[in-house]
């Protein structure tokens, strides 16, 4: 099967790739990208271990197909992390006991990410409604929403 | 979880869309959003040699009014109809099942036309167009064909579509004079339905049902609809002593998916209830429009 050259954004930097079409997305940005932050857990659309923001929105990174990303502005968890350290929301999630394997945070992260972009102050019923589409098998949750409760508290915080 | 090889093209206008299809016959498949064809790959349920894209192709998505008439492109995403200030308007049993699809993350990619073309028991979307008798324009390379939503989906995962044929727009007339009502049952918010059920209502001055929808999704490869409940509520001054009544009309015979994770018995113990509810709901908006 014809390999495809998709050229698209990464991160803000132009990143391009040969992939098959078949390798879905988050695939490719791990393997010909290198960008292993994105997770695969199900890679059939019920875990949203490898969301990603592509042109704007989350996505079910395993749902897209590289392919279709040809000149996406795709953001990873990558992008929404520091170089060095941890960002707000990792270092609530680390706090609050976010996380114990860590295998979904990077989905969460990014869905946080976005929902904290558009919406600096969610309520507990906006972050329930964002972080919907994850699956967590560890925490029940309740540390993954304090920690983002808390987020959105901060800045409240520092509004005042 | 790999899918198997398969070809892929990007089309850029229909008619080149259709040309593949012709071209490639039964080894080709559509992708729209891909949020249900895409784990259908992975999960090699589905082996197609080549992929169509619809993504690339503009004229397929979004949304025009002409009048009380909308005609909505087979590609308009999940999320963009769920934040419409149009749908949300002129077809509110549209926006209340879309909140029901899925996740932000699927509702981003997915589309009502897959969604609809798909057509999964428990979806919510060939449902609502059901209960709005909305007509399918369907396109191929010999031309378009319009048919009812009823004549649109046959069972489960099976449409009328032919092999070449495209879901290209769907056509709904929006009724600004009737509440709508929506009410689902899942494990968890977003999961696909155990039971769901729409309603439609009219009422006349004197607050009488003049005219009524019901539909029941999830229990039948085909989402019921209930013309007996609807017929019994026409006349009447639709109470909650009446819909209770009413709702006894639902024909629990033929529903069908007795599985291990939902029996049939609970299915018939819950369709009547979710629909009291989508009913309850339907009157109550119905009377805040003729205050």
């Amino acid at each position: 099967m014809k390999k495809h050259l998709v050229e698209l954004t990464v991160n803000g930097r132009p990143a391009s790739m040969q992939v098959e079409p078949r390798q879905s997305l988050a695939d490719a940005l791990r393997g010909e990208l290198g960008l292993t932050g994105t997770h695969l857990g199900c890679e059939h659309g019920v875990c949203g271990a490898c969301t990603l923001i592509v042109d704007g929105d989350p996505v079910r990174g395993c749902l897209m197909l590289a392919v279709q990303a040809q000149g996406a502005e795709v953001v990873t968890v990558e992008g929404v992390s520091p170089k060095v350290g941890l960002g707000e929301i990792q270092s609530a999630l680390r706090e609050f006991h976010g996380l114990q394997c860590g295998f979904c945070t990077p989905g969460m992260v990014v869905v946080l990410h976005h929902l904290f972009s558009g919406n600096p102050q969610p309520t507990e019923a906006e972050i329930q409604e964002a972080i919907s589409g994850q699956l967590c098998r560890c925490t029940g949750y309740q540390g993954i929403m304090n920690a983002a409760k808390a987020v959105a508290a901060r800045h409240q915080s520092n509004n005042a | 979880m790999k899918p198997a090889p398969f070809d892929y093209f990007a089309p850029t206008s229909l008619e080149e869309a259709l040309d593949l299809l012709d071209r490639y016959g039964p080894d080709a498949r559509v992708i729209a959003g891909g949020q249900s064809l895409v784990p259908m790959l992975a999960l090699r349920l589905a082996r197609p040699e080549v992929i169509v894209d619809l993504n690339r192709i503009p004229a397929l998505a979004g949304i025009a009014e002409e009048g009380s008439t909308l005609r909505i492109g087979a590609m308009t995403r999940q999320a963009m109809a769920l934040a419409s200030p149009v749908v949300r308007e002129k077809l509110p049993l549209l926006h209340l099942g879309l909140e029901n699809v899925g996740h932000p993350p699927t509702r981003a990619r997915g589309t009502l036309g897959g969604s609809i073309s798909h057509a999964d028991p428990a979806a919510e979307t060939p449902m609502i167009m059901l209960a709005y008798r909305a007509t399918m324009v369907i396109a191929g390379s010999r031309g378009e064909r319009t048919v009812d939503a009823g004549q649109f989906t046959l069972g489960t995962f099976e449409t009328c579509l032919e092999e070449g044929e495209i879901l290209k727009q769907i056509i709904v007339e929006s009724r600004p004079d009737e509440g709508t009502g929506f009410a689902e049952l899942s494990r968890r918010r977003g999961d696909f339905a155990m039971a769901s059920a729409a309603a439609r209502i009219r009422l006349d001055d004197a607050g009488k049902c003049v005219e009524a929808h019901l539909m029941i999704g999830a229990v039948a490869p085909v989402p019921l609809r209930c013309d007996a409940v609807a017929q019994a509520l026409v006349g009447e001054e639709p109470s909650e002593a009446c819909i209770r009544e009413v709702v006894r009309l639902i024909d629990l015979d033929v529903f069908e998916f007795d599985n291990p994770e939902i029996s049939l018995a609970y299915r018939r113990h819950i369709a009547p209830v979710l629909a009291r509810r989508a009913l309850m709901q339907s009157v109550t908006r119905a009377r805040e429009l003729r205050k």
